[in-house]
């Protein structure tokens, strides 16, 4: 019996290649497999090898919200097409081919309730939509839940998967970088608690600004990590990477992150350290 | 002079000149108004190719090799130029430079990433792309500048951050995160001019200004047109169409309000004549200069701030 029990029976899985359909669910790192409602019940975390499957927003709101009730902000910001940008698709297509195929508008929701009754604005981008990649929705949305943190100072978390910047917006999605980065430059002036939580992959545009900024950078076991793309590093340097590079445990060992957290303890972990440095004992 | 495949018509015409001129000094003159019209040709010429740029010929005119690149303006633009190295945790980092100077008289902190000209210095530069060491080399100078209270200077030329081992091992996402969290809140002035390419993280990382200009003939992007064509249509052969869906030239920038403005550059590009191309650049940083420091420091911030948080499109729907 997990320490977690699931509230709503009927969640519908968004990612198709992440969430494999069916009852029985191949582990890939050790190709065992797993009947799905164990998996659910342990967070999409196979209890044997610790893998961690990847979940999108909904499931993580999920977990992280008592009783998983929370009120979304940011649903109203809606993507365009500010470029015309058309490579073998256009990009307005592409849109909403991802809207269908995954149910939801753009690649970052943020939610608002209560981690173990302790208030909280949550930011989680999905990386079922386009990669994960941040345009200018993903990065009005983050702003929206920053600026919520701020005038509310409730602690936030940002849930980060993401392959980085979307290219079909071009510099726009560039200037995320630099808009949410200030926008968590305005938060820490008023001590309001920033946790940045990288989930596999977490990668350019987006670890080089609000993911690398938390008070608390943590990730998910054996989560990808880095600013370029480990191919275009093999390209660099010319030969093969060293295994276990880019990792969490790689970043831990390097000094970029204050911990890796499994998902079925995460929620225990973070309000242990919320409720510390809120003084709320 | 290096010509661009599209200037072969022009370098097929500037070579004939040349060649009469040889001629002309031996036979006294008689062929002076034949190199006079042909003088005249190019001209034409040279306007009728630059009017109607693509922009793939202009990202080609930001990485041309005769380009001026940080040191050369500054040279050319500041005087009493003292240089500061080092990030002092790890090394001085040659792909970028900084340090502090007088530009007419007026104290000014002054960045840039640096190419280098020869085989040998663009591999000492890096080739203009900077370790975690250069963004912590200019996050330490841009600190320095604020506590003297000297407006602040950037100039972007980088064909990226670098994508090497350590570069990761030491945190190059870190580095430019820490850069634009910071540059966010700096008390003084700060003004960004791309100078050549400004790609990616690795430029924004020294690159929020209260204002920001593009040079003519320069490009900013999320991704460079070959690394785009290489993701989405799996081969590197689509550059062209890369950078024109990008819109990655300064008029698309003003056009997307991304930048204030555009500093014009001699016919031909900045390439062509140094000091004329200096002359713009320098007349533009006084003008903003004159501007920025008239606004106290809280509005400076607020301004900046402002601006960033505004980037971006998207609809609102109820």
């Amino acid at each position: 019996m997990s320490w977690f029990k699931r509230k709503d029976e009927n969640i519908q899985t968004n990612t198709r290649k992440e969430m494999p359909e069916g009852v029985w669910i191949k582990v890939p790192t050790t190709g065992e497999t797993i009947h799905k409602r164990e998996l659910e019940d342990n967070l999409w975390v196979d209890p044997l090898s610790g893998y961690h499957f990847r979940i999108g927003s909904e499931k993580y709101f999920d977990i992280i919200f008592d009783n998983g009730k929370f009120k979304e902000l940011g649903q109203e910001i809606q993507p365009t097409d500010p470029l015309n940008f058309e490579d073998r698709k256009k990009y307005k297509d592409r849109l909403k081919e991802y809207q269908d195929k995954t149910g939801l508008s753009d690649a970052a929701r943020v939610g608002v309730g209560k981690m173990n009754k302790l208030d909280l604005v949550v930011a989680c981008m999905d990386f079922s939509f386009i990669g994960g990649s941040m345009g200018s929705v993903v990065g009005e949305r983050l702003g929206i839940a920053i600026d919520h943190a701020r005038e509310n100072k409730i602690p936030l978390i940002i849930i980060s998967q993401t392959g980085g910047a979307r290219m079909m917006e071009s510099v726009l999605s560039l200037m995320q970088m630099a808009k949410t980065s200030a926008k968590l430059a305005q938060l820490e002036e008023e001590n309001v608690p920033y946790i940045s939580y990288m989930t596999d992959p977490t990668t350019g545009g987006v670890t080089a600004s609000y993911a690398m900024l938390g008070d608390f950078n943590i990730a998910e076991p054996g989560a990808l990590i880095g600013f370029a793309g480990p191919r275009v590093i093999r390209q660099t340097i010319g030969r093969d990477l060293p295994e276990g590079f880019q990792t969490a445990e790689y970043l831990l060992e390097h000094g970029f992150l204050d911990f890796i957290v499994p998902r079925t303890k995460m929620k225990a972990k973070l309000t242990k350290l919320l409720k510390i440095v809120l003084h709320k004992h | 002079m290096q010509y661009l495949d599209f200037e072969q018509p022009i370098a097929e015409l500037e070579n004939k000149i040349e060649e009469l001129k040889k001629l002309s000094n031996v036979s006294d003159g008689v062929l002076d108004k034949e190199i006079e019209s042909l003088n005249k040709r190019v001209e034409k010429l040279r306007s009728s190719i630059f009017e109607n740029l693509t922009r793939w010929q202009r990202v080609q005119l930001a990485r041309h090799p005769d380009r001026p690149y940080t040191l050369d303006y500054i040279y050319k633009i500041t005087e009493n130029f003292v240089e500061l190295h080092g990030d002092r945790y790890q090394s001085d980092d040659k792909a970028i430079v900084g340090g502090f100077a007088t530009i007419d008289g007026q104290s000014v902190m002054i960045i840039g990433h640096q190419k280098g000209r020869d085989t040998q210095q663009r591999q000492y530069r890096r080739f203009g792309m900077a370790n975690p060491e250069g963004y912590r080399k200019a996050y330490r100078l841009m600190k320095l500048a604020e506590k003297f209270n000297v407006p602040i200077i950037t100039l972007l030329d980088t064909p990226g951050a670098y994508p090497g081992l350590e570069a990761e091992e030491r945190g190059q996402a870190e580095a430019i995160a820490k850069n634009l969290k910071m540059m966010a809140m700096l008390k003084v002035p700060f003004l960004t001019i791309v100078i050549g390419e400004g790609a990616s993280g690795g430029a924004i990382g020294i690159g929020m200004g209260n204002e920001v200009y593009m040079m003519e003939n320069t490009w900013y992007s999320v991704i460079s047109p070959e690394s785009c064509s290489s993701i989405l249509w799996k081969t590197w052969d689509y550059k062209e169409q890369a950078a024109a869906v990008l819109k990655l030239t300064a008029p698309d920038l003003k056009e997307l309000k991304v930048i204030d403005g555009v500093i014009p550059e001699p016919l031909g590009g900045a390439h062509r004549d140094h000091d004329a191309a200096a002359d713009e650049v320098k007349k533009q940083i006084l003008k903003s200069l004159k501007k920025l420091k008239k606004m106290k420091p809280e509005k400076l911030i607020e301004q900046r701030i402002e601006k960033y948080a505004s980037m971006g499109q998207w609809k609102t729907v109820k």
